[in-house]
């Protein structure tokens, strides 16, 4: 029988993945998919608890959905910018590694 | 949806998962990322939010993962060569992954709900669409006109960013 802890322990690693791609790789591409990884992860355990706590009328509860909605759109916006960002950085520098951007590095 | 399922689309979401952060060439890792989004697209109908599955496919999958393969194909990226790793960095990354990993278990132990099944529904989840339709454009009307202008606003800036200056 899968439980409720199930669904949270695959989103937890998968969220780590997500955390140890932005903390390992040195791509930004690369970076902002591991964001979206994260973003992922976050959304499996809200749709987990929306079938968990399923209403008196027997249906799940569907504000967090609504949210998962907000957040797949707020991530769209997010990758566009983020990816017009990398556009117009390359066309600066030539490049998309981190270690090759130190301007703002104290 | 059975226990067999559930493991085959968690395990397929986790391996490709992986497969981002570990592949060195971005083509790779854009595509090995639109699979983990289709297992996860499955995880969600498993949870009986067939909307949500569907806009995980079409949106994530879709658009933006097509938006990362055409940026990475514009930018013409190759398989990065293999620079001088600092190794104190790299295992301080993933000892700081590996302790949240262990925090978030421990949470997880701790909560008694999680070890229980999920409660049947009265009927099988189908309509859900006009469930979330009327949560959005009822109780969270103002936060979706928010959600408009934050992609008007997104759509703007995204223009002012690649334009290229005309002196």
């Amino acid at each position: 029988m899968i439980t409720l802890g199930d669904y949270l322990a695959v989103s937890g690693i998968l969220f780590t993945i997500g955390f140890a791609g932005v903390m390992l790789r040195r791509n930004i591409i690369i970076i902002l998919m591991a964001l979206e990884l994260m973003l992922n992860a976050a959304n499996l355990s809200l749709v987990a608890f929306s079938r968990f706590h399923v209403g008196p009328a027997g249906t799940p509860n569907y504000n967090a959905q609504v949210f998962v909605f907000f957040i797949i759109t707020v991530a769209a916006a997010e990758v566009a910018v983020g990816l017009a960002i990398v556009v117009a950085l390359f066309r600066l520098r030539q490049t998309t590694h981190v270690e090759d951007i130190t301007t703002l590095k104290f | 949806m059975s226990p067999f399922l559930f493991w085959m689309f968690a395990l397929q979401m986790l391996v490709f998962g992986a497969a981002v952060i570990i592949n060195r060439n971005p083509v790779a890792s854009a595509l090995s990322l639109v699979v983990s989004f289709l297992g996860l697209a499955a995880l969600f109908m498993s949870l009986d939010a067939y909307f949500i599955g569907i806009i995980q496919v079409l949106v994530y999958a879709g658009a933006i993962m097509v938006l990362f393969l055409f940026i990475i194909m514009l930018l013409d990226l190759r398989a990065e060569k293999l620079r001088r790793i600092n190794w104190i960095a790299s295992a301080g990354g993933i000892a700081v992954a590996l302790a949240l990993m262990v925090q978030i278990f421990s949470v997880i132990g701790k909560f008694p709900a999680a070890r229980q099944p999920f409660p049947p529904l009265a009927r099988p989840a189908s309509d859900d669409v006009r469930h979330i339709g009327l949560l959005l454009f009822d109780n969270y009307n103002l936060p979706f006109q928010i959600i408009g202008i934050v992609i008007l606003v997104a759509t703007v800036g995204v223009i002012v960013l690649s334009r290229r200056e005309t002196h």
